[in-house]
Parts: C-alpha cells; sequence; structure tokens
C-alpha cells in the first residue's frame, strides 16, 4: 500500500460520523503519553534515576531539568523511567478484568439460570466493598510486589463492572431477530454467541476496557501512595510516595511531586476522553449537547 | 410501604457481605506466607539492634495465647466470636493497646471529614450538573463546568498536594497537617472547634473538589432526559414559575437515580478520602490504616478493613431502604 493510500485511509477514519471530538483528543493526549513511556526511557540517561546520582534537592535548572529529589535521584530519569509501568499494571488490570468480565458476561447473561444468580450477587456484593479495604490487605501481606503481581491484584476488584456492562447487553441482544434467525438455521447456541453477539459487543467491550484500565491505574497509585507498590522499579505512584515520606510537599519542594501528578492528571484525562468517545460510539443515540 | 420481599433480599445481601468480609480477612493473612508475629519481632529486632530473645519461641508463645495453633476451623469460630465481641485483637507496634480502641478514637474523625465533604460534593455537583442540562440556565455557568470536570479527573489525593502547596506552603493561609493545632488542648470549647475546623477546610476541600465533576456530569444526563418529560412541558404550559419548575419538577425526579449511583460511589469516595487523611497526617482511620501498613501491624490492619467494609455496607443497607421511600414507583416494581 502506497503512503497515499494510507493517508487516505487515515483521513477516512478520522472523517467517520463517529470519530467525535472526545475519542480524537482522548487518543492524541494517549499518544503522547506512551510516546513519553516508551521512547523517553532511551532517550534519558537511567542512572540518573539511581540513589545518589545527584546532588540532593536540587531545584530545576539547566543541569537537571526537572531538578533531583532529597536521595539525589534526578526527578527527570525516574518519572519518565516510572511511567511505563504504571500503565502497564493498569493494561494488565484491564485485560485480566476484561477477560473474566467478557467471559462471566456472556454465559451470564446469554444462559441465565443459577449460574446468572450467582454472578450477579457474587458481583453487587463485591462492589458495595471499598476497593482500598481489600487491596491493602491483599499488598500488605505480598512480600515482593512486581508489575505484573500488582495488576493482578487490583484486578481481582476490577472485573464487576464490565461484568455488568457486558451482561446487560447480552440480555438485551439474545432477544434480537438476527439471533432467533441464526438458532432457527440450526446453529448451536455456542456458536451463535460466538458468531453473532460476541462481534457485536465489541463497542461494549472497548468502552469496558478503557473504564477498567482507568480504574486499574487509580488503584495501583492508590496503593503505591500506601507505600505497598513496587519494591524495585520507580513508578509514578511510588514517586508521590517518596515525596510524602521526605515532606516535599511541606519543604517546598514543588518540583518533586508535580511532574508526576501532571503526568498522572494527562493518562487520567485521556482515558476519560477514550471511554466518552467510546461510549458514544458504542450508543450513538447518547446525543451531544455542549 | 417496603415490600417484605425486597427487604429479605437486601438483608440477605447485607448478612453475605458481611460474612464475605469477615472470611476473607480471616483467611487472607493465614494463607498467605510467612508468620506475621515472627516477621514483626524478627523486623523490631533488626531496628534495636539488640538479640536477647529467640523471636521464635516468643512467636510460639503468641500463637498459644490467641490460639493461633489450634486448627483452623475452631480459629474461625473464636474469630467470629471475639468480632461480635468487639474484641479485634491488640496492636503489635503499640502493645497492647487494643485495636477496638485505636479504631473508636479515630472514627470521629474519618466519619465527621467524609460525611460533610461527600454530602456537599453531592450536593453541590448535582446542583451544577442540573444547571448545566437546564436550557435556561445562567451561561456564565458553562464556563465553570469544564474547569471543575479537569480538577475532577486528578484524584483526591494528588489535589491534596496541589491544595497543601498552595494554601499552606505557599501562602500559609490553611494549616496543611493534623487535625487540630498539637499544643491544643481538645475540650467543648469555642477554640477547639474553630481549630478543628481550620485544619479540616484543606481536606475537605480535596474531597469535594475531586467528586464534584463525577456528581455534575453524571447529574446533567439525568437531567438532559428529565427534560424531555411531558410534565415539565405541562408545568411550563401552566404557568409555572421557571425557578419552581426547575427544582420542584426537574431537579427532583433527576435525583433519584442519582442517590443509586451514590451506592457505587461510596466505595470510591472511601478510598479517596483514606488517602487524603494519609496525606493530611489527618489522625482518622486511613492514617491508622497507613501507620498499620508501615508497621506491619496486621491486627490493626484487619480490624479497619472489617469496620470499612462493615460500615460501607451497612450505609448502603439503609440508602437502600431508604430509597423506595423517595420512589414510590420502586415498591411497585419487581426487581
Amino acid at each position: 500500500m502506497s503512503i497515499h493510500g494510507v493517508l487516505r485511509e487515515i483521513s477516512r477514519v478520522a472523517h467517520s460520523p463517529r470519530m467525535t471530538r472526545p475519542l480524537i483528543a482522548g487518543s492524541v493526549l494517549m499518544l503522547c503519553v506512551l510516546m513519553l513511556s516508551l521512547i523517553g526511557p532511551h532517550l534519558v540517561n537511567q542512572q540518573l534515576a539511581l540513589v545518589g546520582a545527584r546532588a540532593p534537592d536540587l531545584a530545576p535548572s539547566s543541569a537537571n531539568w526537572f531538578g533531583t529529589d532529597s536521595l539525589g535521584r534526578s526527578v527527570l530519569a525516574f518519572v519518565v523511567d516510572g511511567t511505563w509501568p504504571t500503565l502497564q499494571i493498569g493494561l494488565i488490570a484491564g485485560g485480566v478484568g476484561i477477560g473474566i468480565g467478557l467471559l462471566l458476561g456472556l454465559l451470564a447473561g446469554y444462559f441465565r439460570g443459577v449460574f446468572d444468580a450467582t454472578v450477579r450477587v457474587l458481583a453487587d456484593s463485591l462492589l458495595t466493598i471499598p476497593q482500598i479495604a481489600i487491596l491493602v490487605i491483599i499488598a500488605a501481606n505480598v512480600q515482593q510486589m512486581t508489575v505484573n503481581l500488582l495488576g493482578l491484584v487490583v484486578a481481582i476488584l476490577a472485573w464487576m463492572v464490565p461484568t455488568r456492562t457486558i451482561r446487560a447487553q447480552v440480555l438485551s441482544m439474545r432477544e434480537r431477530g438476527y439471533v432467533e434467525v441464526a438458532r432457527a438455521n440450526g446453529q448451536r447456541e455456542i456458536e451463535v454467541l460466538f458468531r453473532e453477539v460476541l462481534p457485536n459487543l465489541i463497542p461494549y467491550i472497548a468502552a469496558s476496557f478503557v473504564g477498567a484500565v482507568s480504574a486499574g491505574i487509580l488503584a495501583a497509585i492508590g496503593l503505591e501512595a500506601l507505600g505497598l507498590g513496587l519494591s524495585s522499579a520507580p513508578t509514578l505512584g511510588t514517586a508521590i510516595y517518596w515525596a510524602e515520606k521526605y515532606s516535599a510537599v511541606l519543604g517546598g519542594e514543588w518540583w518533586w511531586w508535580t511532574p508526576p501528578i501532571v503526568i498522572i492528571a494527562v493518562i487520567f484525562l485521556s482515558l476519560f476522553l477514550l471511554s466518552a468517545g467510546l461510549d458514544r460510539l458504542a450508543n450513538p443515540r447518547i446525543g451531544s449537547r455542549a | 410501604m417496603l415490600p417484605l420481599s425486597y427487604l429479605i433480599k437486601r438483608t440477605s445481601q447485607l448478612v453475605l457481605v458481611i460474612f464475605i468480609a469477615v472470611t476473607v480477612n480471616f483467611m487472607l493473612p493465614r494463607f498467605l506466607p510467612g508468620n506475621p508475629v515472627e516477621i514483626s519481632l524478627q523486623q523490631k529486632i533488626a531496628i534495636s539492634g539488640t538479640y536477647t530473645v529467640n523471636p521464635a519461641i516468643i512467636a510460639k508463645q503468641y500463637m498459644g495465647e490467641f490460639g493461633l495453633n489450634k486448627p483452623v476451623l475452631v480459629q474461625y469460630y473464636t474469630y467470629w466470636k471475639s468480632i461480635l465481641h468487639g474484641n479485634f485483637g491488640v496492636s503489635l507496634a503499640n502493645y497492647p493497646t487494643p485495636v477496638a480502641s485505636m479504631i473508636k478514637a479515630a472514627l470521629p474523625w474519618t466519619l465527621g471529614l467524609l460525611l460533610v465533604s461527600a454530602i456537599i460534593a453531592f450536593l453541590l455537583g448535582s446542583l451544577l450538573g442540573g444547571l448545566l442540562g437546564w436550557p435556561r440556565a445562567p451561561r456564565a455557568l458553562r464556563l465553570l463546568a469544564p474547569g471543575l470536570m479537569g480538577v475532577s479527573v486528578i484524584p483526591y489525593y494528588l489535589l491534596a498536594i496541589i491544595l497543601i502547596f498552595v494554601f499552606s506552603t505557599h501562602w500559609q493561609l490553611l494549616p496543611g497537617s493534623q487535625g487540630y493545632d498539637p499544643t491544643q488542648m481538645l475540650g467543648f470549647n469555642w477554640a477547639s472547634v474553630v481549630d478543628i475546623l481550620r485544619h479540616s477546610i484543606l481536606p475537605g476541600l480535596s474531597i469535594v473538589l475531586g467528586g464534584v465533576g463525577f456528581w455534575a456530569l453524571s447529574m446533567r444526563g439525568m437531567m438532559i432526559s428529565v427534560q424531555g418529560e411531558d410534565y415539565i412541558t405541562f408545568a411550563d404550559a401552566k404557568g409555572l414559575h421557571p425557578r419552581r419548575i426547575f427544582f420542584w419538577y426537574g431537579m427532583r425526579n433527576a435525583l433519584l437515580p442519582q442517590v443509586t449511583q451514590l451506592a457505587v460511589a461510596l466505595g470510591v469516595v472511601v478510598s479517596g478520602a483514606v488517602l487524603v487523611e494519609v496525606i493530611f497526617n489527618y489522625p482518622g482511620l486511613g492514617y491508622l490504616l497507613f501507620n498499620a501498613v508501615e508497621g506491619k501491624d496486621y491486627f490493626v490492619i484487619q480490624g479497619i478493613v472489617l469496620m470499612l467494609i462493615v460500615s460501607i455496607a451497612v450505609a448502603l443497607y439503609i440508602v437502600d431502604l431508604i430509597y423506595p421511600l423517595l420512589d414510590p414507583r420502586i415498591s411497585y416494581r419487581r426487581k
């Protein structure tokens, strides 16, 4: 395919009526964050993120663009290093959450019965429990925390909302005409589930995924800010934890905690916009009113 | 009145949640590797440097005292019995302070901060959202909306950091830490009240600013759909004053689904508030939890977590009981 053809395809997608402003804005922001997190570590000297790399408590200057923290680490270095692990945790939590949610939601919504009742009661009960409570208990008992482990811990409480959303959709879809036709054609129920219902669920799955990633990152940063995060690599949340520990806020060292907060805000803003845009994609009847 | 089937269903759900919470609370530390007492003792020895005691022997004694070497089912039964008697064990870090008394001291602070800020955020957000969805609302409000939404994207505790820096370090207007002045002796006098209020402004503000955007956005959605209803048109045709229509016809009906949203949002608000307390060193349950996690004080952690889960479950139960009284249609509809 020629460059011209690729550009034309991109332009066609970008100008389609479903590609609303929130979706574009969210995607652009997320792209910036991804570039920062994936390319950034290669551009910045990673040695600078280690303890004692530079003199401690230096304000931003031409030598250290974001200054240093109380342990002598370059803020720019560990912020750039820490963005990708944060996103990774969110992706793991979101992925596992959606995986479980899809499985449970499809089966519960389509086949109903006792299984459906059990799933519903379980999900509703777990939703009422404050996340931080369970997460703190689990995380406090884990000796060596890694990215994957933290993602899984957060995912434990991330599956409920996707399950409910997907189940609700499946409930309405199973009564549709095309499902009846497929059944009348002799397709087995399992085939109907995967061939007819699942493909139409994709917009909802995408919207739920973004929501789950957002909730996962929020929970992960919360745990990290309490000191229950990664023991090895820095992440944005642990940067906040160390800043608290060394009283950087009251001490006026704004350059330590401002970059992590700004990046976190940008991540959440982009996820929010993406989710709003995907919601509208999935449900075009939600009109927009400024 | 409340249909009996609804009451039974909701009460059994409450019992189930409490049962799951207590069981998970009981099981987790026992099924994860490591003996918490021994680890805690070893940490203390490492910090203090002396080694006159053998942690293994002390740990065994401790386990015998607290019945930790009996079969699991017996332990489970004794656990339930002690929970129902309000005995959550003793703190390992502040031996022998009972966990229950630590929680009792911290609870009023958290309740006060959380309840007031959450209610303010809910009311303010709903009002703002309602106005945003109402076509005849003042135009100036639309300008306020994106700012507030943007702020609410940032998690509460990060907002707290920014607020502390601006109002406490930079402008030195409001106290940025603790619940009351360390030099102040608390009593039932005016000075204490003012002191406590001053210290609660910034933490409360973080929770309010962080939560308003969410409530406003969902309220706006409700208001837009309520607006298209026939009774609004009818009220307008009757010639009622616009403000009256807004409050008594519009807001009143749009508020109902918001209250159900409260159920899901409560868990998130509590989680955020816990971290806000940590940032502010506010002497509530969140701060207690943080210190317990740092010091690996397992019984305190378990006690607080259990307390949080049970209180939220009870709060939601009350909300679910009140809701049919607010919306009589629920009683007729089958869930």
